[in-house]
């Protein structure tokens, strides 16, 4: 599983870095940082209430990155 | 054949039907769609309004998915020092259009959309006035409409240029779909660049192995670069792809003055010092390797005159305020970038000010919905590892006498409150 946030609906409420901080840090504006979007299986409990802390949403989980097409993958 | 190819024939003012037939032939518009799109996949052409995808393997993904295509033809050119999708626009309207309905055609789109920059009145005008001149369209309900788009670096963007179709914003969007796969009204949209068409228009005449005679094997064909500052002769001129950045000044009348250093690839692209340019082609490969990239074919040449540090400053700060708004790093972090490059221009920064900028930059960079942030950040990032002696002279001096010198990157002016 891979994390990622959708930059936009993101409103640096972070409560993602609170909740996974092993994978998670907060910029100077409190924005996430992903440090490793690789969901390693042991924090994938963790991961998954920390996606649905999220109050706008912007976290995700997704199975796999998509395949290389146009356009921009969300941002990691 | 050889240079120039589109620039065939150009004029200062735009070429009629009548004389556009003489110059290149009947466009050849009425091919077969898997004829054309395998001419088009051989040619290797790739998009030429920054990105660099290959335009054959959008075409596919287009024709993959489901509904009736549109193709939405990009003229927005939101780089302030990029001129020749207008060129193209202004004084080619004719091959612009023949690669536009060659493609629609190719992908089954029934729809064409043409996006015009709403301050670039005369290109809109012109491409509109072409379109009254084709045979082919007269008395068909399918003839292509100009869309006209909030002017700015952000919303030419290809997903936000999708959501101004449909919701009348012009910012990008994060969530896939896209565009290719549900694009404008749900169908499957693809957007190419005016100048990407124009090569497609060549490639229906004459196939994919005349376009690669041009070029190398990796870039092949030709392409349209803007050349400003301290060359003799500015302005728009075809290279193939693979000639020297030597080459290019050599075309552009060579050096007008002793030059710094070279902006590649406009303002979300990268500053290379003057000495280690000279010798390098303009090939992907070899640019990456110099950290740079051509994108929308851009080359500045900065005089030793200039001030490289009031340069980036005045470029940055407009950058930061091009912000579409909606993802906090890019919000946050180029206007704190833009503060910090003002601060240093000033002498008034901190010591750590160079640290927090490099910082900040790498903070900025793949954290938005579109690449704006990663732009920006790439060309202040490369401004200090260019510029390092200037920045730590600025710093702890203030600003030297060339600060006040009449701006070589010039930013579109405000206009006035409406």
């Amino acid at each position: 599983m891979r994390l990622r946030v959708d930059p936009i609906a993101c409103e640096a409420h972070g409560l993602c870095a609170e909740l996974l901080p092993e994978l998670i840090e907060l910029d100077e504006w409190g924005y996430p940082v992903i440090v490793d979007a690789q969901v390693p299986a042991a924090l994938e409990q963790l991961a998954r209430r920390a996606v649905s802390a999220c109050p706008t949403l912007a976290l995700r989980l997704q199975a796999q990155a998509r395949s290389v097409s146009p356009g921009r993958e969300l941002a990691e | 054949m050889t240079l120039p190819r589109l620039l065939t024939g150009v004029t200062q003012s735009p070429m009629p039907w009548d004389r556009h037939l003489q110059v290149h032939g009947d466009p050849q518009t009425n091919q077969r769609p898997e004829e054309l799109l395998a001419h088009v996949k051989r040619s290797g052409l790739r998009g030429r309004g920054g990105g660099s995808f290959p335009l054959a393997t959008k075409m596919q993904a287009v024709r993959r998915s489901r509904g009736t295509p549109i193709l939405l033809v990009n003229g927005c050119e939101g780089e302030p020092m990029s001129a020749k999708d207008r060129l193209l626009m202004v004084c080619l309207p004719h091959l612009v259009i023949d690669g536009a309905l060659t493609v629609a055609r190719a992908i089954g789109a029934d729809e064409i959309l043409i996006a015009v920059d709403e301050l670039n009145v005369r290109a809109g005008e012109t491409v509109q006035w072409a379109l009254t001149q084709r045979p082919e369209l007269r008395g068909s309900g399918r003839v292509p409409e100009i869309l006209w788009t909030p002017s700015g670096i952000v919303s030419g963007q290809e997903s936000a240029l999708v959501r101004w179709c449909n919701d009348g914003i012009a910012k990008p969007v994060a969530v896939p779909p896209r565009v290719t796969e549900r694009g404008i009204s749900r169908r499957p949209t693809l957007v190419a660049n005016v100048e990407t068409l124009a090569h497609v228009a060549l490639i229906a005449r004459h196939g994919a192995d005349w376009f690669r005679r041009l070029g190398t094997v990796e870039d092949p064909g030709s392409a349209l670069v803007t050349v400003t500052g301290a060359v003799r002769h500015p302005g728009v001129y075809e290279i193939a792809l693979g000639c020297t950045l030597r080459a290019l000044l050599g075309s552009a009348g060579g050096q007008s003055e002793p030059v710094r250093s070279l902006l590649v690839g406009g303002y979300a692209g990268t500053w290379i010092d003057a000495t280690e340019a000279s010798t390098a082609r303009l090939a992907r490969r070899e640019l990456s390797g110099l950290g740079t990239r051509l994108g929308a074919g851009i080359l500045v040449a900065l005089p030793a005159s200039a001030c490289p540090v009031a340069e980036t400053t005045r470029v940055a700060g407009w950058l930061a305020e091009q912000t579409a708004g909606q993802c906090g790093p890019c919000v946050n972090g180029l206007a704190s970038i833009a503060d910090e490059l003002a601060d240093v221009r000033d002498g008034s920064a901190g010591p750590d000010a160079l640290g927090r900028l490099q910082r900040w930059c790498e903070l900025a960079t793949g954290r938005g919905a579109c690449a704006h942030p990663d732009g920006t950040a790439a060309f202040v990032a490369s401004a200090l590892r260019v510029f390092a002696v200037e920045f730590l002279d600025h710093m702890r001096h203030g600003p030297c006498d060339a600060c006040e010198a009449p701006p070589v990157l010039t930013v579109p002016g405000r206009l006035a409150a409406a």
